[in-house]
Order: C-alpha cells, then structure tokens, then sequence
C-alpha cells in the first residue's frame, strides 16, 4: 500500500505549523523525515496514521493491503506505549484481542513475531524488568504482530542509549531484508536517518515545508558504520539543516 | 599557624579519599521499629501508672485494660458489639465505595457528567455527614438503614474525586497506543484506563475506609444499642477508662487491619508497578 500526502497544511491557533505538503511513501520503502524541532514532524506523522486530521489536503492511500493485515497505519512510539501490567506476550495480545482470531491464530501469530524480534525467551517478563532497548523490540513485535501496510515509527530509537540504538538499527534492517516492510520514520538523529532511510525528506520550521527529498541507492544492508558515502549524505543533511536547527534552539518556548 | 600551614601542603600532595556527601533521603524498610514504638509507649505508660507518676484519671493502666478485654471476649460481649459495627461498615463502605467509584470512572470519561457532577461533589465532600443523621433517620428509619446511609455517603464522596483523579492520571500515551491499533473504546476503557486507574483508586480506598470507620463510630453514638461505638460511649458517660480504651484500641485494630488488607490487594494486583 502506498500513503500520499496531498497539499496539507494545519496550523495550531495562530502558528502555521505545516505548509503545503506534498509526499509519497511508495510501497516496500522506509522514508525517513528529518527536521529541526518543532518542525511539524510528529504531527506529519498523526496526521499519516489518522490520529489527526490536517486543516486542509488530503491524505490518502492507495493500492491492495497485504494479505493478513489487522491494522495498516502502525505507529511505533518513542516511549514504547507497553502497558507495564501486562507481560510481553500479553502487551502483543492486546493488539489481536479484538479481531477475530482463534486461540491458536493468536498464539501463532506471538509466537511468530517473538521469534523474529527474538524475544521469546522473554515473553513472560513484565516491562518492568526489560532493558530500554528489550521494550522497543516488544514494541516493533507488537506492530509486526498486526501486520502492517505502514509503519509509522515516531523517534523510536530517541529513548535508548547510542549503543542499543546501534543494535536496534542492525534488527530494523534485519527485519526489512527479510520481509520489506513500508514505514515512514521520523527522526531527528540524521546517522539513523542515512542508515535506514530509502529517501530522506528534510522539513523547514515554521511553517513546515519540504526542503529537500534526499536519495540514498545504497542497500540497506551494505550501509555499514563509517560508510564515506553515508557520512557525505550526513554531511549535507546537516549543511541543509544546520541554521533552522541554531534557530530552533534560540527559540523561546511559548507553550 | 605553621602547623596549620604544614597540614594543608600536605593535603594537596599525598591522596586522600574523597568524602562521601551521599545517601540518605530515601525511605527504607526496616522490620520492627513499628512494633517497638508501641511496646515502648505502652511499656512506659504501664511503668508511670504503676509507680503513680501518672494517676488513674489521666490514663487507664495497659494491663487494666487488657483485663477488660480479657472479659468482653470471655463474656462474648466482644462479638455482640463487633459483628453489628463490621456489618455496618462491610455493607455501608460496599455501598458507598462501589457507588464512588462507578460515578469517578463516569466523571473521568465523560466531560459532560464531569461538569455536571464535579461541582456537586465538591459541594458535598465537606459537609459533615453526622449532621445529616437526623435527616437519615426519616429518610431510611432509626435502623440500620441510616447508618448504612451514613458510612456509605461518608465514603462516597473521598471515593469519587480519588477515581476521577486517578483516571486522569493514566498516561495519555498509552490511550493513543489503544487507539491507533483500533481498540475500540470498551476495549480501551477496560483494559487500558481501568487498570491504569487502579493504584490510584486504592490509595484512595485508604482514606475512604477511614473516614468510614470515623463514620460508623459517630453513628454507633447517636443510636444504637450494640456496637463499638455505642461501647465506647456507655463507657465514656460512666468514666470508665478501661472500658473506653478497650474500645479504642478495637478501632486502631480495625484500621490497621484495613489498611494492611489494602496493602495486600496492592501486592497482589500492582506488582507491575516499578
């Protein structure tokens, strides 16, 4: 399934938050948007996954869902949204609580998705007792559980530390070699945005709009730490963005 | 003074542990301490009644009224006035805490039960329920009727603004989560507000089932033949201080019994909690 994004544009009270946007997030890819704070990036990303509705444009999507999708527009939260009183596989339940599944689909679809995230050996621990970086893998497995058309992953990585992010990037890769899945990725991190990113979509602030759609042909998998062409591609990502970043940050908060 | 100054070059040149500035601040549990503080109080409150630095008017002597105590049980007084208050208070506290935390959920859900009920609570929480008693005696008879009423009424209102508050507190994200996996609302309410809720409805419970023993014993003194309350009151008109404080221990029992059966619920259904 393919998102567009046709001409929306929303502004909260007097501020114009975003600017005629014009997107595409073509099937199998993962399009990572990139930006300053307060550019409008999470609130691309609930308007993609229907959480909210711009002022005016559309939103759409087109083509066939994948065979067994439950829910196509999955978000993946920053702070991993696991309810702490139900266990790994009780959180990855409640996701398929609702539909019509038997027992033993149910069963099969967690065991499947504990599997690929490898997590099974820690499907009756409590969230409690998981590593930042184990919750974010329960988190991914839910959304893998419903089967998605789009993952809408909201700064997933942003709550761990620099080496579990390493770590979690080398899985998110994993995972999309296997079976490519569609996401779209907003980050604020731009060496996650080289490293997972088919297109890389720079956003101004204030109001914001598209600046630049960056490409990046490199396979997924071959896109290793230290890559020279990679951290060209950073390089400019940050030329680009530098300004609107210092201005960003000089900015009083008036919320 | 050059002994000072030696020292200090001293000081600077040999290492020397750096100082420790932390810890404390931070409760810890110890076993023990709680129990002590009441066998030392009681211990010296026996010791002066004894030895007559405390005389008899001021306070009863503790094994004085332990004797008593002694003799309510043997005589089976103690259940005779016991049983009629715990049914008083199981049935009225059932009433008034089920009905609070119902209306706390609605409150918490709905804006608009929120604006219509909010300022009625707030307009009943601090009346003083034991003034409306005479009230309760018409409404619901000189019986048990009005005591339930009472205790149920007393409850109800700390029972509602603890529920709404608590099911405002359950985080925010969690509900979008719900949400945008479609959850639909009833599965959201159940499986994600209530249990989100329900640290903060217990420590509510706390204050509630406090109140409502504040409550029954108020009750018990204004009518009634047989109960705690109405013990003590018989005890307090005839001076009699063994007797009173017998009664008044029965009371902390119950609270402390209540509140250790709210800490066991609490270990039993929040061991998620960090």
């Amino acid at each position: 399934m393919e998102l567009r994004l046709d001409a929306v544009s929303h502004r909260y009270g007097d501020v114009e938050v975003l600017s005629d946007i014009n997107l595409t997030i073509p099937e199998g890819r993962i399009v990572c948007i990139v930006g300053p704070s307060g550019c409008g990036k999470s609130t691309l990303l609930r308007f993609l996954g229907g959480l909210e509705v711009p002022d005016s444009g559309a939103v759409l999507q087109q083509g066939p869902l994948p065979p067994g999708c439950l829910n196509p527009l999955t978000y993946v939260f920053q702070d991993f949204a696991l309810l702490p009183w139900r266990s790994v596989t009780g959180n990855i339940q409640l996701v398929l609580e609702d539909r019509d599944l038997s027992r033993s689909e149910t069963r099969a679809i967690i065991d499947d998705v504990l599997a690929r995230t490898r997590l099974t050996d820690f499907r009756d621990a409590l969230p409690k007792q998981l590593s930042g970086g184990m919750k974010q893998r329960v988190a991914i497995a839910r959304a893998l559980a419903v089967t998605p058309a789009v993952m809408l992953m909201d700064e997933p990585l942003s709550a761990l530390d620099s080496q579990t992010r390493e770590l979690l990037m080398d899985d998110l890769i994993t995972l999309w070699e296997r079976a490519p899945f569609t996401a779209v990725y907003v980050t604020h991190n731009l060496a996650e945005a080289v490293r997972l990113g088919h297109q890389i979509v720079v956003l101004s602030r204030r109001p914001g709009a598209i600046r630049e759609i960056v490409e990046i042909d490199t396979p997924l998998a071959d896109r290793l730490m230290g890559d020279p062409a990679l951290e060209a591609h950073q390089a400019r990502l940050w030329q680009i963005m530098r300004d609107e970043a210092a201005a960003a940050d000089a900015e009083l908060a008036d919320v | 003074m050059s002994e000072q100054a030696t020292r200090s070059v001293d000081h600077s040149q040999s290492p020397r542990p750096v100082p420790y500035r932390g810890g404390g601040f931070r409760p810890v549990h110890i076993r023990g301490v709680g129990i002590a503080t009441f066998v030392i109080l009681i211990a010296v409150i026996e010791w002066g009644t004894r030895a007559g630095w405390i005389s008899n008017l001021t306070l009863p002597r503790p094994s004085d009224v332990l004797g008593t105590f002694g003799d309510l049980w043997q005589t089976g007084l103690l259940w005779a006035h016991l049983l009629p208050s715990l049914s008083r208070l199981i049935i009225g506290a059932a009433m008034g805490v089920s009905a609070g935390i119902a209306v706390g959920v609605l409150i918490g859900l709905f804006s608009v039960i929120r604006a219509g009920l909010v300022p009625l609570v707030a307009a009943l929480f601090p009346i003083p329920k034991i003034a409306l008693l005479p009230l309760f005696v018409i409404w619901f008879g000189i019986d048990e009727g009005s005591k339930y009423a009472l205790i149920a009424l007393g409850t109800f209102t700390p029972t509602v603004v603890s529920t709404y508050g608590a099911v405002d507190n359950v985080d925010r994200t969690l509900i979008r989560m719900g949400q945008s996996f479609s959850l639909s609302w009833w599965s959201i309410v159940r499986k994600i507000v209530l249990p989100g809720a329900l640290p903060g409805i217990l420590s509510g419970l706390r204050v509630s089932i406090a109140i409502g023993i504040i409550l029954l014993v108020a009750a018990e003194m204004l009518g009634a033949q047989y109960g705690i309350g109405a013990y003590i009151l018989e005890a307090g008109s005839l001076y009699d201080l063994e007797r009173l404080f017998a009664g008044v221990v029965i009371l902390s029992a119950l609270g402390v019994l209540t509140s250790a059966g709210i800490a066991w619920i609490e270990r039993r259904l929040l061991n998620w909690r960090v």
